[in-house]
């Protein structure tokens, strides 16, 4: 490890900008971005599956609501969410006076809310219509079989709408850390935060943000050769005969 | 003989769809190892009727006794329904039902598919269920296939899984819903081979179908409907041999 920081600080010699500093500033950043993004990823899932379930209800007080939630999460800038909900809540009477404030005061909670509530929206969307393009005769098969509505969910309908889900939640997932960009508005040190401090501090605009797209870049082929080693397993099935 | 109860009694069964009725107050009686086999040109009702059997379709009006339990229905706002999701929940489990279409679940194997049933609504331990798949891919050759999916077979290789997946249920009866409608001619015989032993070791079955050589050879009963109404009745040497209506000698002449 010393000895790679030497070699490190050996072929950073002549350069002004990308120093240790700075290179920590950006790996700080990096794993900034990637516990939001993580998280609320992982979170909005997790939300999204009753959701999902839910939207296709024929209770029409499940259905709309959550329609409505949907509709109204994916019909905004994910940037006027989060200016909404980090600038919003200190508006929250006596707020500040609760524990909560000890959490909401640093940026990081209100971001993350408000990207879980996004990436949950469109996720929930996604689920839905891959719930609904269920087979028909799938489903009629589960019914003719004796499998009560919850077990014919849990066995057959959300095991098949996952995989159809697949490869548009993955470009979800990506969207999700495209979109964690704009955490850096709210102050939040993640990997474009960094950016744009390294930018601000040296003046060096292209050397910051090209740098930083690289490692966006590689983030992103890291998700997207995940996602295809998924798909691989999980939609064989999917293959004709020989596959 | 008295005290084993019928496999399925169906009485006077009556169904719907808008201003149209589709069946007029339809009966059948399956004793242990009939063959019934429904036929009837298509818009007939027959394939409504076999999937009121089984309540893929609600019947308006009748009655429906599985294995000597007669299935509750209560009047609702929308018409009748099943008074206890439980009770339809078992008796379906005791109907097994083969498509048209085959509809095996396409995320799972082969073996997946026959072992589903049987361990998730039957409670059957797994080691079990599959030791039984497997003698019944076995039965209907597909030995080899076990661990295809779906999409990976011809449509007569998913007909015969189709069928080791309702017999890995033990029904009490088996529902056929013109199960080689969809198949190329070339895999029909295949399929019907399977159906054929089915009905020689006395498998309670009730097929719609369009396959009179079928009907005629291994039936115990023929059912000709027209227009959501029983025509004619009774074993295939009288109505397939000497069809008493002449829309019924019409239907049976050679379309060619």
């Amino acid at each position: 490890m010393e000895a790679l920081l030497e070699r490190l600080e050996g072929l950073l010699a002549d350069n002004s900008i990308f120093t240790l500093q700075t290179l920590s500033y950006y790996g700080e950043g990096l794993v900034t971005t990637v516990q939001l993004v993580f998280l609320s990823l992982v979170i909005g899932l997790v939300a999204a599956v009753p959701l999902a379930i839910g939207r296709g209800s024929k209770r029409p007080w499940v259905k709309w609501p959550i329609f409505a939630y949907t509709y109204v999460f994916r019909g905004t800038p994910l940037l006027v969410q989060l200016y909404l909900i980090y600038y919003g809540v200190v508006f929250v009477e006596g707020i500040q006076e609760t524990w909560l404030w000890v959490i909401l005061e640093k940026p990081f909670v209100p971001a993350l809310i408000a990207f879980t509530l996004n990436t949950a929206a469109y996720t929930t969307e996604i689920f839905h219509g891959a719930i609904k393009a269920t087979p028909r005769g799938e489903i009629e098969a589960a019914r003719a079989y004796g499998m009560s509505r919850r077990l014919m969910m849990r066995r057959i309908v959300l095991p098949s709408a996952f995989r159809r889900a697949l490869p548009a939640y993955g470009n979800e997932v990506i969207f999700m850390l495209h979109a964690s960009a704009i955490a850096s508005v709210v102050t939040i040190m993640d990997l474009t935060g960094a950016a744009r401090f390294v930018y601000a501090r040296y003046y060096a605009p292209f050397e910051a943000f090209l740098f930083v797209a690289a490692i966006y870049l590689c983030v992103t082929f890291a998700i997207l050769f995940f996602f295809r080693w998924l798909e691989k397993r999980l939609l064989a099935h999917l293959k004709p005969a020989g596959g | 003989m008295a005290d084993t109860p019928l496999p399925l009694e169906v009485r006077n069964i009556k169904k719907r769809f808008g201003d149209t009725d589709v069946l007029k107050g339809l009966s059948l009686t399956a004793h242990k190892g009939d063959v019934i086999t429904l036929i009837g040109a298509s818009g007939s009702g027959k394939s409504t009727f076999l999937r009121c059997m089984n309540l893929l379709e609600q019947p308006d009006e009748g009655q429906l006794i599985v294995h000597g339990e007669e299935v509750r229905f209560k009047r609702t706002r929308h018409g009748r329904e099943p008074a206890d999701w439980q009770q339809v929940v078992r008796m379906r489990a005791k109907l097994s039902m083969v498509f048209q279409s085959f509809n095996l679940w396409a995320h799972m194997t082969l073996l997946e598919n026959v072992i589903e049933a049987p361990v998730h609504v039957l409670g059957k331990p797994k080691k079990e269920a599959i030791e039984h798949a497997r003698a019944l891919l076995d039965r209907v050759g597909l030995t080899e296939r076990a661990d295809a999916y779906p999409a990976q077979m011809s449509g007569g290789q998913q007909q015969r899984g189709a069928i080791a997946r309702a017999l890995a249920m033990d029904p009490e009866v088996m529902l056929f819903d013109e199960p080689t409608s969809a198949l190329d001619p070339e895999l029909v015989g295949d399929v019907l081979k399977v159906m054929r032993d089915l009905a020689a070791e006395g498998r309670t079955m009730i097929v719609v179908t369009h396959e009179m050589a079928f009907a005629r050879d291994v039936s115990s009963q023929v059912i000709y409907l027209h227009q959501g109404v029983i025509e004619e009745s009774g074993p295939p040497d009288e109505v397939i041999g000497n069809p008493q209506s002449e829309r019924l000698r019409q239907f049976l002449a050679p379309k060619h």
